[in-house]
């Protein structure tokens, strides 16, 4: 009797495991999500631009992209009908961006206002990405130098070439929320070789905030401010507002500010206009992007 | 008697069962399953003079030897275009990438017992399944090849989808970007 149950019991457990057995090998019954745990997703689009609307933003060109930038900034609102409500005056900067690889962007550019020639590079450290690794966050450091060639009034003082240096150093801490949210917070050091007097610091310090909200598919909102921690007399912070516009091949950018540079130091630490007294300007960026490197796989493959 | 008669079948249905069970064991074991997490896929869906083209290193496939049963699995975040901005407009205009994150396809190779994995070369082979893109299945047949060389099999095929049948809607589909779009799959499995 007990034998008989052993052979009962033990076809039972064969028979169950050959069921469990050939269930194995069902690909299509496999549920593990072994690709969300091993791909690595880095995301994209946190905002739509390499800048929020004068400042740098957390996004880089991509690798082997050249972007050719014009920024133009118009005269101030509250001038009236005379002036055509500012657009009678224009300054602009003309740049060239260039992504030597994913990572690491760099530029030049040439603005009227003060004669300015400035050159940036920026890093991403960290980017923010799902997958094998979630991190919520991007880190980027940029850095820029900015040249003043506007002759200077003649006094006693003849300037050496450094002293028309100036310097801007920014972490740029950035967070994609979902599609229609981002958000950035940009500690920022700039740093003059010279400054008009002993009373006045060479380096000053300012916290930059940045949002982008997506109110369609082409079209979101940005805000752009900076607070100024020390300050030079008769500035003002920086606020920007601006919508970026996406078409096809490139980024229409439209913005009010009530600051004039397109340069690290001047829009964030010599802004003069004044939101209280309507003292605002106009401005756009056109961006046009041309890929001058292919990806190598794309390069390969032939179709 | 009758219970030794009885006993004596048991003993033999529970043999009968062992030894189907080791040979089904054996049939597992020869069931073998090829994988890959590093495939790639290209698409090309270029309708202007701007190319529009993207490739994605992280394909996941397997495939069973034996039953031809075959799947792959695609981030669509992981295509990569030459255009960061493009791959933008990709996944968040045409792809809805956060809201449908992977692509995949389910099917059969129908002709695998006509591949030699034992013997290097190059073998034609017809796939056919249901692809999944944008939460939408659709059947899909194509040809490629099975390549054995070192003991290890390259799948590589080549077929087009049409956007619109997947849900894909947007701006720039028939003009820019093609109403078709071709597809290269190239998978080198370990064993």
């Amino acid at each position: 009797m007990r034998l008989r149950s052993v052979c009962i019991g033990t076809i039972i457990f064969l028979l169950a495991t050959a069921h469990a057995k050939a269930q194995t090998v069902d690909l299509f019954a496999d549920t593990s999500n072994t690709l969300s745990s091993t791909a690595t997703d880095i995301t994209t689009g946190t905002f739509k631009s390499t800048r929020i609307v004068n400042g740098q933003s957390i996004e880089n060109v991509g690798a082997g992209i050249l972007d050719f930038r014009i920024l133009h900034r118009f005269g101030a609102i509250n001038q009236g009908g005379y002036n055509f409500f500012g657009l009678d005056q224009a300054t602009m900067r003309l740049g060239i961006d260039y992504g030597i690889n994913s990572r690491l962007m760099i530029g030049i550019g040439r603005s009227t206002f003060e004669k300015q020639y400035d050159a940036f590079l920026k890093f991403r450290i960290i980017r923010q990405q799902t997958g094998k690794h979630t991190i919520p966050f991007s880190l980027s450091y940029a850095s820029s130098l900015i040249y003043k060639s506007l002759h200077d009034a003649v006094t006693t003082y003849t300037p050496y070439v450094s002293d028309k240096f100036s310097y801007a150093h920014q972490f740029l801490l950035a967070s994609k929320v979902n599609d229609y949210f981002s958000f950035q917070l940009t500690p920022t050091m700039i740093h003059y070789n010279m400054v008009d007097n002993k009373t006045i610091p060479n380096d000053f310090y300012s916290l930059g905030l940045g949002f982008r909200q997506r109110i369609s598919k082409r079209v979101n909102i940005t805000t752009e401010y900076y607070h100024r921690f020390n300050s030079l007399e008769g500035y003002n912070d920086p606020l920007s507002v601006g919508v970026d516009i996406e078409t096809g091949g490139h980024v229409f950018q439209l913005h009010v500010s009530n600051s004039t540079g397109m340069t690290e130091r001047t829009f964030i630490n010599e802004t003069a206009g004044s939101w209280a007294k309507g003292d605002l300007r106009f401005g756009f960026n056109i961006s046009r992007v041309f890929t001058l490197r292919k990806p190598k796989d794309l390069r390969a493959i032939k179709w | 008697m009758n219970q030794i008669n009885k006993m004596k079948k048991l003993i033999t249905l529970m043999l009968l069962m062992l030894g189907l069970q080791i040979t089904m064991v054996q049939n597992l074991n020869a069931q073998k399953v090829y994988a890959t997490k590093t495939g790639q896929i290209f698409f090309n869906a270029t309708g202007g003079a701007v190319p529009i083209a993207a490739v994605n290193n992280q394909v996941d496939s397997k495939f069973v030897e034996t039953t031809g049963q075959i799947i792959f699995g695609v981030l669509i975040k992981g295509f990569k275009f030459e255009n960061q901005l493009m791959e933008d407009h990709f996944n968040e205009n045409y792809m809805e990438s956060t809201q449908y994150p992977k692509a995949d396809f389910k099917g059969y190779i129908k002709n695998i017992k006509e591949v030699d994995f034992t013997k290097e070369g190059s073998y034609p082979i017809k796939i056919e399944g249901s692809l999944t893109i944008h939460g939408s299945p659709q059947n899909v047949a194509t040809t490629g090849t099975i390549q054995i060389k070192e003991g290890k099999p390259a799948i590589a095929g080549e077929f087009s989808v049409k956007i619109k049948d997947y849900g894909i809607k947007g701006l720039y589909i028939g003009e820019k970007i093609a109403n078709e779009a071709k597809i290269k799959v190239n998978c080198k499995y370990q064993n």
